[in-house]
């Protein structure tokens, strides 16, 4: 989408890139979508990201049908390739939590909670794979953009396809961790052994105010963690992709590194992406598994 | 990069996606495999139980072949024996038989001779007088003929 004639600024680029699709009310008090990042910033927090969402419960989806279709065509003998690859999927959930999880606690949701984080974390990843321009592009496209608009200042179709890159997304599925941890702590302890674990450790009942701080501060560390950690390292990923893009307008030469480059940068992330997925589903099970145990 | 309702929209959508998998992906995967994994368990169990089966049948069958092995050899000793024993009882019974008949006929043919021998002495001494009173007839010349005659009846007692 950078042009050479010099309307769409590398920066101007970026900012696409990065700007959402984003629905919301506007400051006049009607709802529509935002036609510039600027506008989506108005907004406030009375608005959604639409192509977050979209991929995120799209990609959700092929996640639980496909895995309902093996799971409902299960051969015993003789299972297909995919199936073997998709049981040991379901195996490796398994697995992660058995070796994570508390053994004096027994809670049958742990292991589909893993499952789900994984695979569906390992799927928004994966959009990073795809070419930086090609599904924003056909979204332009469909919307009816010309190819002017697409290539100078016009451009005004946002599509980001990697959920994970959107804070929301990673900051929320966080939050439903906390809510987790919260829920189990007090089914597990009760309401008062919840806020005695807050207010009296580490330093006991003389020092509250500052157990209640300490212990609240932490608590809430753990899902801002997790969430920031999958936003950072899959946003970094997205911006690296977008500037080596940038190259593909800069001449035959520099664009032939700039190939070389992304070619590189997506190889590494074949490690990165199923990397973060595990590293956000082992530390859920771990939060989870605290939350069951008494201190 | 704002934060917005889309993160409680991604809350819920986990929550629900969770109670999806939960309630409709997990169980039914779960217990295929896990039916398959305690399969494949009694399988491999059976196989050794077969297995053992197999080990103890072996030797219960080399047994009774070594059994039968040295039963075989007793009975062809066994048999063997009696066969000579037989052999023997036969050639005792025929040698005695032999001697037996032997003995018989040799007897008999004492007692044949024995009477031959009697009767031919009575026909010769009838022949004698037969031949003496012939003599006599034709001429007695007691002193020319006491000598023959006597020499006949000496040699009829010698024979």
């Amino acid at each position: 989408m950078a042009s050479g004639n010099g309307e769409l600024t590398g920066a101007g680029y970026i900012k696409h890139h990065l700007t959402n699709l984003t629905f919301g009310q506007h400051p006049d008090g009607t709802w529509g979508f935002a036609h510039s990042a600027a506008e989506a910033k108005e907004m406030g927090f009375m608005a959604i990201h639409v192509d977050s969402m979209l991929w995120s419960i799209g990609l959700g989806l092929v996640f639980l049908l496909l895995f309902k279709r093996f799971a409902k065509g299960f051969k015993k003998e003789q299972p297909s390739r995919s199936q073997v690859a998709v049981e040991s999927i379901f195996q490796f959930a398994q697995d992660s939590k058995n070796s994570s999880f508390t053994p004096h606690a027994k809670n049958n949701y742990i292991a589909p909670i893993a499952l789900t984080v994984f695979v569906w974390v390992l799927f928004m990843n994966l959009m990073d794979i795809v070419p930086i321009d090609w599904l924003p592009l056909l979204a332009a496209v469909l919307n009816g953009e010309s190819w002017s608009q697409i290539s100078g200042t016009g451009a005004h179709t946002y599509m980001k396809v990697v959920p994970t890159t959107d804070p929301n997304i990673t900051l929320g599925m966080a939050l439903s961790v906390l809510v987790m941890i919260v829920y189990y702590s007090i089914k597990v302890k009760g309401a008062g052994g919840f806020v005695k674990e807050l207010a009296f450790q580490p330093f006991g009942p003389k020092l509250l105010p500052f157990n209640l701080l300490l212990e609240t501060v932490a608590l809430l560390a753990k899902p801002l963690s997790l969430g920031l950690r999958l936003f950072g390292n899959l946003y970094a990923a997205e911006l690296i992709f977008i500037l080596i893009a940038m190259t593909f307008s800069a001449g035959i030469g520099v664009g032939l590194l700039g190939g070389f480059a992304q070619m590189g940068w997506a190889i590494f992330h074949i490690l990165v992406i199923p990397l973060q997925a595990y590293i956000f589903m082992m530390l859920t099970i771990v939060y989870l598994s605290q939350a069951h145990e008494h201190h | 990069m704002n934060i917005n309702l889309t993160l409680l929209g991604q809350s819920i959508t986990f929550f629900l996606f969770v109670w999806f998998c939960k309630k409709y992906v997990w169980p039914p995967m779960m217990d295929a495999i896990e039916a398959r994994q305690k399969e494949i368990a009694d399988g491999l169990a059976a196989a050794e139980q077969g297995q053992k089966a197999q080990e103890v049948a072996e030797k219960e069958a080399a047994e009774l072949v070594a059994k039968a092995k040295t039963q075989a050899a007793e009975i062809i000793a066994s048999a063997e024996k009696r066969g000579n024993a037989v052999v023997e009882e036969a050639q005792e019974t025929a040698n005695s038989e032999k001697t037996r008949i032997l003995d018989s006929a040799q007897s008999e043919v004492d007692q044949q001779v024995f009477a031959a021998r009697e009767e031919l002495r009575g026909q010769v001494s009838s022949i004698a007088v037969a031949a003496a009173s012939k003599i006599a007839e034709k001429e007695i010349d007691e002193s020319a003929h006491a000598a023959l005659i006597e020499d006949l009846v000496q040699q009829l007692k010698a024979s």
